[in-house]
């Protein structure tokens, strides 16, 4: 197989649509028949990152991309950036409001267990610009 | 255990995917946090949860959750059940509290998410 991508938009603030990228994701992974527990490790990733896109950020975009022996997400966003990264990876650090604390989410879990999750975990932030989260999940050859 | 046993321990009904009510699940989360349930082993999980948002069912897609009963007597929007219904995710409601179901359930042998007990 060679290399796929696809592209998905994500709004700030759109509550009703955050998750279709990841969920779209999984339904993609599964029609290629991955192992459900890389699925799982996909999808929970992407989610975590489209919300922090949807609280934190004004717009960006998971990218999905698909090679031979390993998947690529890759979340960009324009938005205020994360001024102290390791601040952010602590678990329980967050800035999210209370509005979306009462949603279940914000409770600064999402990186550390975005992490957890990847096999590989990259993070980049710049101040007034926007943050990249690239996360690398070995599938072996297919 | 199969989720129609679970549905009458709870006195609980069905709002969507009463065809899967034989599917069986061992562990049970109860949680309000998204985050909680994305955090931990919730792949084929029971949870109880007072959230009756689009963002529940989501997460419990994305998560691999098997079920989610809605505790207090909650009925979601039209929204979230049709969104159970597309993802094939069994949607059902109690009219019990979070404590009062997870220690009947507890009762009858199910485990937390991580197995303990």
């Amino acid at each position: 197989m060679g290399s796929l991508v696809k592209i998905f938009p994500i709004k700030h603030r759109d509550f009703i649509h955050a998750g279709k990228p990841s969920i779209e994701i999984k339904n993609i992974l599964k029609t290629l028949n991955t192992p459900r527990e890389i699925i799982r490790r996909v999808a929970v990733c992407g989610y975590e990152g489209e919300m922090n896109v949807v609280m934190h950020a004004r717009n960006g975009q998971i990218r999905l991309e698909l090679s031979n022996t390993m998947i690529i997400i890759k979340i960009t966003d324009k938005g205020p950036g994360i001024p102290d990264i390791d601040q952010a990876m602590e678990k329980g650090f967050s800035t999210a409001l209370d509005e979306f604390r009462e949603m279940g989410f914000g409770a600064g879990m999402g990186l550390p267990n975005m992490k957890k999750n990847a096999d590989r975990f990259e993070i980049r932030s710049t101040p007034e610009k926007g943050t990249t989260v690239r996360m690398e999940f070995a599938t072996g050859e297919r | 255990m199969q989720l129609t046993e679970i549905a009458m321990i709870l006195d609980a009904r069905f709002l969507v995917g009463k065809e899967f009510a034989s599917k069986e699940v061992f562990k049970v989360g109860s949680s309000d946090l998204m985050s909680d349930i994305l955090a931990a082993d919730s792949d084929g999980s029971l949870i109880l949860t007072g959230l009756a948002t689009q963002q529940i069912v989501r997460t419990a897609s994305v998560a691999g959750v098997t079920a989610i009963i809605l505790i207090r007597g909650k009925v979601p929007s039209q929204e979230v059940i049709d969104l159970a219904r597309e993802e094939n995710l069994p949607l059902l409601t109690t009219s019990l509290s979070m404590f009062v179901s997870s220690g009947r359930l507890y009762k009858h042998e199910l485990t937390g998410l991580d197995g303990r007990r």
